[in-house]
C-alpha cells in the first residue's frame, strides 16, 4: 500500500518534471504563456507530491512496515521513535528522498516568490530546477528506490547505522547539509536561467541574494554541526580529519563563500560577470560531487555506507551539468563582457579579488587531495590515501592569509583608498596584531602559523569591531541615540553589510579556537584500577570510581564513572561510555566532555577489564578554546540571520510601494 | 584612454592569476606526492624492498591468534599481523580498540623500522557497517553480564 503510494507519487513527479521542462521550452519559443504557467503549477504540485512521498516513508518507518525495502534496511522495533523518524536520512535511498523534498520545496518557493517578474528568466530558472528535480526523481524510481517491496516481510530490521543514533547532532547535521546543498540549486538555476534567457545583467544575482545567503548559512551550520558531531562521537578528540566526506561538504562552502563576496563586485562595479557565473556553477556541481562522494561508496569512510550503480548516474549528471554550463557560458561570451575596471590596487575590489583567488586555490587543493586516491585507484590500481599533513601544509597558510583579508576588506573603501583612509582603517588593527603576536611569543607560543593566526585574528577582530564602533559613534553624534539603539539602527540600516561583519566575527572565533586547540592539545593515556587517580595537564586530576554496564532496548552500554578534581577540589563527574548497538559487535565510543570557555576536558573509555571491571584504560585530552569553534558557528548563523533581515529605510525616505519593494527584493542593498 | 589602461591592467591581472595558480598547482602536486600513504598488506609491503622502510603506510591484515602481548600498565602493545602469506610484528604505544582480539581484521598506521618491527601510531579495527550479529555467547550483554549494576539488572 505505502509502497504503491510512495512510488506512484515519485513516478508522477518525475513525469510532471519532464512535462514542465518541455512546457517551458515550447511556451517560450511559441509564445504560449499558458504553457509557461502550467510549468509553474508543476513546481507547486511536485512539492505536494514529494511531501506526500516523504510522509508516506515516515509513516512506514514509524509503523515498522518492513515490507517497504527502506524500512527493512534501516528500521528496527527497538529503535526509539525519534531515531526512527530521523532514520529517514540515515541511508542512501531515504536521504535522496529527503533531498527530493527539499528541492521540491525550494523550487516551489523560488517560483512562487518571483512569479510576478516579467520575462523568460524565472521560467528558465524553473525549468533548470525541474531538470535537477527530474534527475533526483529518476534516481528514486530507479536505482535508489526507497519504496521497493520485500517478501517475505521480515519481523524486524537491523536499525539505523549506530553512528547516526549515538548523538542528537545527527538529527541536525544532515537536514542542514541538505538545506545548504540543495539551496545552492536556486542561485545556480537562476544563473542558468540568465544564460538561457539572455538577461545577463545582475538581475539574477539580486533575485537570488537571499537564497544564496540562506543556503550558505545552512551549509556553514551543517559543517560546524558535523565537526561537533565528530568531536562528540568519534572519540579521538578531533573535529576535522580531512575525510573525503568532510571535504565534500567543505568545497561547495569555499566556492559559495567566494561567490558571496564576488557578487558584490559585480553589483558595485559591473565586473566579474563570467567569474560569478563560473563560481555558482562550480558550487552547484560540487554539491552534486559531494553527494556522489558521500553516497556512492566510492571512498570508504565513516559516512560512505552505500554501494551500487548509483555512482554512474551521478557522474553522468555532473558531466552533463559541466558541459552544458560551459557551452552556455561560451555561447554568451560576447554579452558577458564586463563594463567596469579596477581603479586602484588599494581598494575593496582588490581584496575581494585576492579573497576569491585564495578561496579558489583552497578549493582546488581540497579537490585534488580528495580525488587523487580515487583516480590513483582507478588508473593504477593502488590503494592510497592522501595524508592529513598534505592538507594541513597546503591550507594552513591559506587560512591565515584569509584571516588577514577578513581584516583588510572592511577597512578599505570601494574604488580607491586614500592614504588617510588606509591609515585610519589599518593602523588600529595592525597595532592589535603586533601586540598579540608579541604577547603570544612572550607566553611561549613557538609555532609560526599559530602566532600568525592569533595576530591576524586580532587584526581582523579589531577591524570588524571597528566598523560597528565607528558606525555607532557617528549615529550617536548625529541623532543622539543610546548605544544599543544606535547599534540596532545601524545594523538595520544595512543588514547585509553588518550581517557580513558579524559572520566575520564568527569565522575569527572559529579560527582562534581551531588554532589554539590543535596547537596546544595535550594527551594522556593510562590504565587505572578502581580508586586510582591520574593527573592530567591543566591542573586536572581524574579518579576512576567504578565500571558499570547497563542493558537498554537498543544497545548495551559499558560506562566508567570518573570524578574530576581541579586544583585538588572536586569539580564534577564524567561518564565516558562504550555503546554496543544491536547487530554489530563493535562498540561506539561515547566520550565525556567537560566544556569550559578556557578549555575542554575530554575523556574516552578505550578499554576495560572484561572479567570483573577492576581496571579501565582511558584516553584523556585537554584542548583549549574548543568551545569557541561551536560558538563561532553560532555567530556565523547570527550574521546570516542579520544579513537576511529586510533593510530599514530611513524614516524621511518615501514610504509605501518603494520600501515594500526594497523589503521583498532587497534591491539596492550593497555592502560597503 | 582609461578603457585601454583598464584592459592592460586586466590582462596583467589574468597573467598574475595564471602564474600564481600555476605555482600553486605545482606545490599541490609535489605535496600530494610526498604525503601519499599507501594501503598495503604485509606481502605487498615486503615486495617494496628498500622503499618499504620508514615510509608512512597503512597496513591491513589479521591479528595472528595467540600473538597479542598487551601490557595495560605500560600501555605497550605487540602483536603479529598476517595476510596469510607474510607476517609482520607490530608494536604500538597506547590501548588498542576494545574490539581488538585474535583473528580480527585490523588496519595499522605507521612505519616499518629497520629492525623489522612495524611501529604503529594508530591501530584500527576494520570497519564493517554490515549487519553482522555477534556469534552465540559473544554478544556484549552475554560477555559483560557481570558488570551490569545490581540496581539496574
Amino acid at each position: 500500500m505505502i509502497s504503491t503510494l510512495g512510488f506512484g507519487t515519485l513516478a508522477i513527479a518525475f513525469a510532471l518534471s519532464i512535462y514542465g521542462i518541455i512546457a517551458v521550452a515550447v511556451g517560450l519559443r511559441r509564445r504560449r504563456p499558458e504553457f509557461v504557467r502550467s510549468a509553474e503549477m508543476v513546481a507547486y504540485v511536485n512539492f505536494g507530491l514529494l511531501t506526500l512521498a516523504n510522509l508516506a516513508m515516515v509513516y512506514a518507518l514509524v509503523t515498522h512496515d518492513f515490507s517497504v525495502s527502506y524500512v527493512a534496511q534501516v528500521g528496527s522495533r527497538s529503535t526509539p521513535l525519534f531515531f526512527t523518524v530521523i532514520s529517514l536520512w540515515s541511508a542512501l535511498e531515504g536521504s535522496i528522498l529527503f533531498w527530493g523534498w527539499v528541492l521540491a520545496a525550494y523550487t516551489a518557493a523560488a517560483v512562487y516568490l518571483h512569479r510576478d517578474r516579467p520575462g523568460p528568466l524565472v521560467p528558465c530558472a524553473n525549468a533548470t530546477l525541474l531538470v535537477i528535480g527530474a534527475f533526483f526523481y529518476m534516481l528514486l524510481i530507479g536505482p535508489a528506490n526507497p519504496f521497493g517491496r520485500v517478501w517475505p516481510v521480515p519481523l524486524d530490521g537491523p536499525g539505523p547505522n549506530p553512528l547516526l543514533q549515538n548523538h542528537l547532532l545527527m538529527a541536525v547535521h544532515p537536514p542542514l547539509l541538505y538545506l545548504g546543498y540543495v539551496g545552492m540549486s536556486v542561485p545556480f538555476a537562476f544563473a542558468v536561467g540568465a544564460l538561457l534567457s539572455g538577461e545577463l545583467d545582475d538581475g539574477w544575482i539580486r533575485m537570488t541574494r537571499r537564497w544564496t545567503i540562506a543556503a550558505w548559512s545552512f551549509l556553514s551550520l551543517a559543517i560546524v554541526a558535523g565537526m561537533w558531531w565528530a568531536y562528540e562521537v568519534l572519540g579521538w578528540g578531533g573535529y576535522w580529519g580531512w575525510d573525503p566526506v568532510e571535504n565534500a561538504s567543505f568545497m561547495p562552502w569555499l566556492t559559495a563563500t567566494a561567490f558571496l563576496h564576488s557578487v558584490m563586485v559585480q553589483e558595485r562595479r559591473d565586473m566579474l560577470k563570467v567569474w560569478n557565473l563560473g563560481l555558482i556553477v562550480s558550487t552547484f556541481l560540487l554539491t552534486i560531487l559531494g553527494t556522489f562522494l558521500t553516497r556512492s561508496g566510492i571512498v570508504s569512510s565513516v559516512h560512505a555506507f552505500a554501494q551500487g550503480t548509483i555512482g554512474y548516474y551521478f557522474l553522468g549528471f555532473i558531466a552533463i551539468g559541466l558541459i552544458a554550463s560551459l557551452a552556455l557560458l561560451a555561447g554568451r561570451g560576447e554579452a558577458l563582457r564586463s563594463e567596469g575596471a579596477l581603479d586602484a590596487v588599494a581598494s575593496r575590489e582588490t581584496v575581494f579579488l585576492v579573497n576569491n583567488l585564495l578561496l579558489t586555490a583552497f578549493t582546488f587543493t581540497v579537490l585534488l587531495g580528495t580525488l587523487f586516491p580515487i583516480v590513483a585507484e582507478a588508473v593504477r590500481g593502488v590503494k592510497v590515501s592522501v595524508g592529513a599533513p598534505f592538507f594541513n601544509r597546503m591550507t594552513v597558510p591559506l587560512c591565515v592569509a584569509l584571516l588577514f583579508l577578513i581584516g583588510v576588506g572592511p577597512a578599505l573603501p570601494w574604488r580607491r583608498a586614500t592614504a588617510d583612509q588606509l591609515r585610519r582603517g589599518l593602523v588600529p588593527p595592525a597595532a592589535a596584531a603586533v601586540l598579540v603576536a608579541g604577547l603570544s611569543v612572550v607566553f611561549g607560543v613557538r609555532a609560526f602559523y599559530t602566532v600568525l593566526a592569533f595576530a591576524f585574528g586580532a587584526f581582523a577582530l579589531v577591524a570588524n569591531v571597528n566598523e560597528f564602533v565607528t558606525g555607532v559613534r557617528a549615529r550617536r553624534r548625529a541623532h543622539g541615540e543610546g548605544v544599543l539603539t544606535a547599534l540596532a539602527r545601524l545594523v538595520r540600516s544595512n543588514p547585509r553589510r553588518y550581517g557580513g561583519y558579524t559572520a566575520h566575527l564568527g569565522v575569527i572565533a572559529m579560527a582562534i579556537g581551531i588554532a589554539a586547540s590543535s596547537t596546544f592539545k595535550e594527551e594522556r593515556q593510562a590504565t587505572l584500577r578502581v580508586g586510582e587517580r591520574l593527573a592530567v595537564p591543566g591542573g586536572f586530576e581524574l579518579r576512576f570510581d567504578e565500571l558499570w554496564a547497563a542493558e537498554e532496548p537498543r544497545r548495551f552500554v559499558v560506562g566508567a564513572d570518573v570524578t574530576v578534581f581541579r586544583e585538588g577540589r572536586e569539580a564534577g563527574q564524567l561518564a565516558p561510555r562504550l555503546n554496543y548497538y544491536r547487530g554489530t559487535d563493535q562498540p561506539l565510543t561515547t566520550p565525556a566532555v567537560r566544556s569550559r570557555p578556557k578549555q575542554d576536558l575530554y575523556v574516552t573509555l578505550m578499554a576495560f577489564d572484561e572479567r570483573d571491571g577492576s581496571s579501565a584504560t582511558f584516553l584523556v585530552l585537554v584542548e583549549p578554546l574548543v568551545i569557541w569553534i561551536w560558538i563561532g558557528g553560532g555567530i556565523i548563523g547570527l550574521g546570516a540571520v542579520i544579513a537576511l533581515l529586510p533593510r530599514r529605510r530611513r524614516r524621511d525616505a518615501t514610504l509605501g510601494p518603494a520600501s515594500a519593494r526594497f523589503a521583498t527584493s532587497g534591491a539596492g542593498e550593497v555592502a560597503g | 584612454m582609461s578603457r585601454v589602461r583598464g584592459r592592460g591592467r586586466k590582462l596583467g591581472l589574468i597573467a598574475g592569476m595564471v602564474i600564481i595558480l600555476g605555482g600553486f598547482a605545482y606545490l599541490v602536486y609535489g605535496g600530494i606526492g610526498e604525503n601519499l600513504v599507501y594501503f598495503l598488506t604485509p606481502t605487498e609491503l615486503m615486495e617494496r624492498g628498500e622503499r618499504a622502510y620508514d615510509a608512512p603506510v597503512r597496513l591491513g591484515g589479521q591479528v595472528a591468534p595467540g600473538t597479542i602481548e598487551w601490557d595495560a600498565d605500560a600501555l605497550d602493545l605487540r602483536f603479529e599481523l598476517t595476510d596469510g602469506t607474510k607476517t609482520l610484528t607490530v608494536h604500538s604505544k597506547g590501548a588498542p580498540p576494545q574490539m581488538f582480539r585474535d583473528g580480527i581484521g585490523v588496519v595499522v598506521e605507521g612505519r616499518l623500522m629497520r629492525s623489522g618491527v612495524f611501529e604503529s601510531t594508530n591501530v584500527m579495527v576494520k570497519h564493517s557497517n554490515e549487519y553482522r550479529p555477534p556469534p552465540e555467547g559473544h554478544a556484549p550483554q552475554d560477555l559483560y553480564r557481570s558488570l551490569v549494576r545490581e540496581a539496574e539488572s
